[in-house]
């Protein structure tokens, strides 16, 4: 047998994987089989040797890697393609939202993006009792983590406070999923402390939602309007990512003879690479795949020039403390700093580049800097801009250094915030620290609490207890198997919990 | 300049177990007690330049300056606490020295993130001029007027500094060490009769944030409770915060590192006398497995 046939083989007898399962992965081996998109010869050396990478898009890029669709018009126009009419009740709009969810693709296949929940259902619930709507929703979410097992599906809640919102965060307190994940936007001119406390309440309960800063949000996509998708990306409504590349900071650092030369010779020519791939992904799938012809667009759920590049960094740490060294600087980033200031000057020198260069296919012609939360292979890498897990300073000079960078990865940046569990015991704390995260300019975070089920791997959650399941029995979760290899190769579980009194935890010993 | 000074040992920018909310917390050096117990004994007492730590340092970390004072240098400082280990004083050479502009700098830089501030220790009453001074500063500031302010005492202070201080603070938590003066003395050194006082002083003066007990199987005399503790107890208003803390081994060195470490059976039994008298506001520790991931 040749070796893909192997590989075919030993796919189609996996006694872990589902049948669905089995079916994506004859697919995407199916794309490999293809040729390569035609790149120039320092391209693909840098491909090869991942200072450049793709993400495993694919050889032949027939969907956009993420998108949103306006499901409020959707809703409030019906379907001709899925022949629905408007929906007139809750039931109606749960329903058709459930069928849409079906078509709308993604680089995981499935929904990355499942609307602003809350704002799209409030027209139907006039008539719908507290208690209903608690168990309609309820079935609903259920529904969700069932049929769309994958992590990086994700819904939006807030800023304002109503009812759908609140019972939201009552029913992910209840059930504890990893689908989907959730984000809250806070806004300090709309969100109420109280819905905040409802929040932390939440969050110390099953570690979600991720919480996300509405008005700095706002400001970058304020013709369309924007939602927070999969692994923390920030994008235009009706439209989305047409791809994501990204750069490995670590490995440009590396090539590079001095700080001078990082900025003014490596950082430029690996940017160019960059472009260059950015081009022909979204050269093929505009010009050739036809995803565009889809009802998606004729209904104007999405439209073509709403979708951008994103563009993608990460390791940024181990960059600066490469750069450290060859200036003959002491200490680390997180820790020193000279260190400290250096990061974000990078940040700076990204963003001028990426907004200032034309890309064909983005909207208003522009890509998306974006600070990447890696993936689960990720060994000698941090995610996008964050500090080394087991070096993080304390939590506060940890978002006051976090929070340098995010005025410049408008589609998302995102960061962990390990606490240890007596926070639990003390919900106002995490209300405090993340009102004072917002206040100081975090774009976005997420708090994650030791020793909880729900585990936070780069940014989508995985549960303790599937990862055991996992190495027995394969899982039904599409993303258990990603954050069993993100435990193993990135140390996710060396985050440092802040907060740590043993005289206020016991364990007993056996 | 005549102002007072404090030496610090350390400042927490983030604590949720130091009174509610977020709390910034200011851990003063030196402390009164010297209980067998403490699981931070390099916090009792205060650095006499008697420089026995220097030449321990595998930093170089510290130094005698012209003066005879030892300075640590935190930059190069590595955090490996041999300079605590060889200390006979139960000192500590990384202490700092702040003035109360300073120490008022550290919490305005930190305002968005907190809830208020606790002072702490060592025994933060042991520096009282300094604290004084800081607290009128803290409260006549309009960046830091808001917060909250605890003192976190073993409760040996006197009378007449109490009143001081009262008024200053929005509440003070308070340890109980043991009830029994003889057994108060031989777990810290000290009999107890000022924190008996205390205890009443704060009630009366309504400033008693939480009452802490320090749970250590057979050694502590809490339970079975004594008559006059339980006396005590349902005297108390059944809101009154109290904290159930239960002894572990971190930090802890000579004898009381062979002391039992609480269980949470010790935790419920006590919790259990706390709620039949009357008290209805009664925090225990957060329970924690020992986590062994299913990993290889």
């Amino acid at each position: 047998m040749t070796l893909i046939q192997d590989r075919l083989l030993s796919i189609a007898t996996d006694p872990l994987l589902s049948f669905k399962q089995k079916s994506r992965q004859f697919a995407l081996s199916a794309d490999e089989q293809l040729p390569y998109l035609s790149l120039s010869d320092g391209l693909s050396t840098a491909l090869e040797s991942r200072v450049v990478c793709d993400m495993f898009e694919g050889h032949a890029p027939f969907k956009p890697r993420y998108v949103l669709p306006d499901y409020a018009l959707f809703l409030k126009q019906g379907s001709c393609y899925l022949e629905l009419p408007p929906a007139d009740t809750l039931d109606e709009a749960l329903t058709y939202l459930g069928i849409l969810y079906h078509h709308v693709p993604s680089v995981t296949d499935l929904p990355v993006f499942l609307g602003h929940i809350d704002r799209l259902l409030l027209p139907y619930i006039d008539d719908v009792s507290d208690k209903q709507l608690y168990q309609k929703l309820k079935l609903f979410w259920i529904q969700l983590d069932r049929t769309l097992p994958d992590a990086f599906v994700h819904a939006n809640i807030g800023p304002e406070d109503n009812r759908i919102a609140r019972a939201i965060l009552a029913i992910e307190a209840e059930l504890k999923q990893t689908v989907p994940n959730l984000t809250f936007m806070y806004d300090p001119a709309i969100t109420s402390d109280d819905l905040l406390r409802a929040v932390t309440d939440t969050l110390c309960q099953c570690n979600k939602p991720h919480i996300a800063n509405n008005p700095l949000h706002e400001a970058q996509f304020t013709d369309t309007g924007f939602g927070i998708v999969s692994c923390y990306n920030a994008l235009s409504l009706g439209g989305g990512a047409n791809t994501l590349v990204r750069l490995n900071l670590r490995k440009v650092a590396e090539q590079s003879d001095s700080l001078e030369d990082f900025f003014a010779h490596q950082l430029p020519r690996y940017s160019d690479l960059m472009f260059e791939l950015i081009e022909a992904r979204t050269d093929f799938l505009h010009n050739r795949s036809g995803f565009f012809n889809s009802f998606l667009v004729s209904e104007g759920l999405i439209h073509e020039d709403r979708f951008s590049p994103m563009w993608g960094v990460f390791g940024l740490a181990q960059a600066v403390n490469h750069l450290g060294s060859l200036a003959n600087k002491q200490g680390s980033y997180g820790n020193s700093e000279w260190h400290n200031a250096l990061a974000p000057r990078i940040s700076q020198a990204l963003s001028d580049i990426v907004t200032e260069t034309f890309v064909t296919f983005g909207y208003k012609n522009r890509a998306l800097l974006h600070s990447q939360a890696g993936i689960s292979t990720d060994s000698e890498e941090t995610p996008g801009t964050r500090i080394p897990y087991g070096e993080e300073p304390d939590i506060i000079s940890h978002v006051k250094i976090a929070a340098s960078h995010h005025a410049y990865y408008p589609s998302g940046i995102s960061d962990v915030l390990q606490l240890d569990q007596t926070v639990v015991d003390n919900p106002e704390s995490v209300f405090q620290l993340c009102k004072g995260a917002l206040q100081i300019g975090m774009r976005e975070f997420t708090v994650n609490i030791a020793h909880q089920d729900l585990v936070r791997v780069t940014g989508f959650m995985i549960k303790r207890s599937d990862i055991e399941k996992l190495q027995a029995e394969g899982s039904r979760s599409n993303t258990a198997a990603l954050g069993v290899e993100a435990v193993e190769k990135t140390g996710i579980l060396n985050r440092r919990p802040r907060v740590v009194s043993d005289e206020l935890t016991v364990s007993d010993y056996q | 300049m005549n102002s007072p000074s404090a030496i610090i040992n350390k400042i927490l920018t983030f604590s949720a177990v130091d009174g509610p909310g977020n709390r910034l917390v200011v851990f003063f050096q030196g402390c009164n007690l010297a209980c067998l117990n403490c699981h931070n004994p390099y916090t009792m007492g205060r650095c006499n330049d008697c420089g026995d730590c220097i030449p321990h340092c595998p930093q170089q970390a510290l130094s005698m300056d012209d003066t005879g004072t030892v300075r640590w240098d935190a930059d190069l400082c590595s955090q490996c606490d041999t300079c605590l280990s060889v200390c006979t004083f139960s000192a500590s050479p990384k202490t700092l020295r702040y003035s109360v502009s300073e120490l008022l700098d550290v919490v305005q830089d930190n305002t968005p993130f907190i809830s208020g501030i606790t002072l702490s220790g060592g025994e933060a009453t042991t520096q009282l001029p300094f604290i004084l001074a800081f607290l009128t500063a803290l409260r006549t500031n309009p960046a830091t007027a808001a917060l909250s302010c605890l003192v976190d005492s073993n409760g040996l202070l006197g009378k007449t500094a109490w009143q001081q201080l009262l008024p200053l603070v929005d509440g003070v938590m308070l340890d109980i060490k043991a009830w029994h003066t003889d057994q108060h003395k031989a777990i810290t050194g000290s009999h107890n009769h000022r924190v008996k006082a205390s205890l009443d002083q704060l009630i009366r003066s309504k400033k008693l944030a939480e009452l802490r007990f320090l749970l250590i199987p057979s050694v502590t005399d809490f339970d079975p409770p004594p008559d006059d503790l339980l006396l005590m107890l349902r005297g108390l208003s059944p809101e009154t915060p109290i904290r159930i803390n239960g002894f572990q081994h971190h930090g802890v060195v000579g004898a009381a590192a062979f002391w039992p470490p609480a269980q949470s059976d010790d935790i419920s039994r006590f919790q259990q006398v706390l709620h039949s008298a009357g008290l209805l506001n009664v925090k225990i520790p957060v329970h924690t497995e020992k986590m062994s991931l299913p990993f290889r």
